[in-house]
């Protein structure tokens, strides 16, 4: 099991579309993925729980992967959160 | 180009409201001249000897006014004006409010070999009716392989390949209690600018094959409230085989669509997969559809709910952090 935290750089947060491109990532592989927020833990292949994390603006994210492709997976997930989601 | 020749246009299928109730009462010969605009014409201007631009190759409609000239002209001994008239090609007379014409009129008439119609519609109504008609049959036309039903009175056309369960979804629904319009082979027509109008296609409409059934009559199995003639295509979707390189639409805020004789309807790829019931699915897409014609677009609206949480989400977490 591996673990990273990040920082949400896009100012919208994230909303519908971002956790579409989250899950999206997600999906390619074959681990278990969660995303943590205050304690707070959703899977990372469930539109509707990223959604309802209410990740905001600089909020701090942990992501957690578990499996085969933990690694990918991981590194995967923060190319996204650092790219701003494609956003701004 | 496209073209009916006048016997057709009298042996057309139309019901109620699109009824010509044409008789042919002279000019048999001429039943065979052809039609090749969907437009009318009413020859008064030609009858009283002015023929600079006339529309010849359209149907000359004579009304009461036209008709009651013809009788003058004839009273007067006049007939070079009817005989210019059929010098030209044109494709049919047609007498309305049941009128009939002179006797010259279908002296030369027969002569030319032009067809001589009567109906019993007022002038106004026959031409609204023959121009909706021809227009119908003139339309631009195409051939879509594909299952066509009705769900919750939206026009959801159904595409794929061969073998993915087109039929067997529409079957499900049909006894979901919804209708079918056509199996296999839809024919589409742009009607009145922008409507897809899609209907079956002679013999085969209203007959579905499925594998390991063979072919059954949907009018016979499931009743008359089974089916329809036409309907207006309003979505599409298209069935495909999961696919797991693949990815789908997982808000559906951004509508997609596909464009079909020139006219853009909505478009949903839908994947299939044992567990996933897809009748249900176009059911669900149909009402859907319904609710983002009456204005309410479910994704969007979710979409613009959830970004004005996170706005007061992080404001929030702003002020908290300034105290």
């Amino acid at each position: 099991m591996i673990e990273q935290e990040v920082v949400i750089k896009n100012r919208a947060g994230i909303h519908a579309r971002p956790a579409a491109l989250l899950v999206q990532t997600a999906g390619r592989f074959g681990s278990q993925i969660y995303l943590e927020k205050d304690g707070e833990r959703v899977n990372g292949k469930s539109i509707m729980g990223i959604i309802t994390l209410g990740a905001t603006y600089n909020s701090p994210i942990r992501i957690i992967a578990e499996g085969a492709d933990e690694k990918e997976a991981v590194s995967a997930i923060v190319r996204l959160f650092e790219s701003k989601f494609e956003e701004e | 180009m496209k073209k009916i020749t006048v016997l057709e246009l009298l042996q057309l299928d139309l019901k109620e409201n699109d009824a010509l109730n044409l008789t042919c009462i002279a000019g048999r010969r001429g039943l065979a001249r052809e039609l090749k605009v969907p437009e009318i014409n009413r020859p008064g201007l030609e009858l009283s000897g002015f023929y600079d631009n006339f529309a010849f190759q359209r149907i000359q409609i004579f009304g009461r006014g036209e008709t009651a000239y013809l009788e003058k002209l004839s009273k007067e001994g006049k007939q070079d004006t009817l005989e210019t008239l059929f010098s030209c090609e044109i494709p049919c007379c047609v007498f309305t409010h049941g009128q009939s014409p002179t006797g010259t009129f279908t002296e030369l008439a027969e002569r030319s070999g032009c067809a001589v119609l009567q109906t019993d519609l007022a002038s106004s109504e026959f031409t609204t009716r023959v121009i909706r008609v021809l227009s119908n049959i003139f339309a631009p036309k195409q051939s879509v392989h594909g299952v066509l039903v009705e769900v919750f009175g939206i026009g959801v056309l159904i595409v794929g390949d061969s073998g993915v369960g087109k039929s067997e979804a529409a079957l499900a629904l049909i006894e979901r209690n919804h209708r079918l319009v056509a199996d296999d082979l839809v024919e589409i027509r742009r009607v009145s600018g922008n409507i897809l109008m899609g209907t079956g296609t002679g013999v085969s409409s209203h007959h579905m094959e499925i594998r390991g059934l063979g072919i059954i009559n949907i009018t016979h199995l499931f009743g008359v409230g089974a089916i329809r003639d036409k309907k207006q295509i309003q979505v599409v979707v298209k069935l495909e085989e999961w696919d797991a390189n693949k990815t789908y639409d997982r808000i559906g805020a951004e509508e997609n669509f596909t464009e079909i004789l020139g006219v853009q309807v909505p478009y949903l790829l839908m994947p299939v997969k044992p567990g996933r019931n897809i009748p249900i699915i176009i059911e669900t897409a149909a009402m859907n559809e319904r609710l983002k014609k009456m204005g309410y677009y479910s994704a969007k609206e979710f979409s613009k709910n959830v970004m004005k949480w996170l706005e007061t989400e992080s404001a929030r977490a702003i002020f908290l952090n300034e105290k």
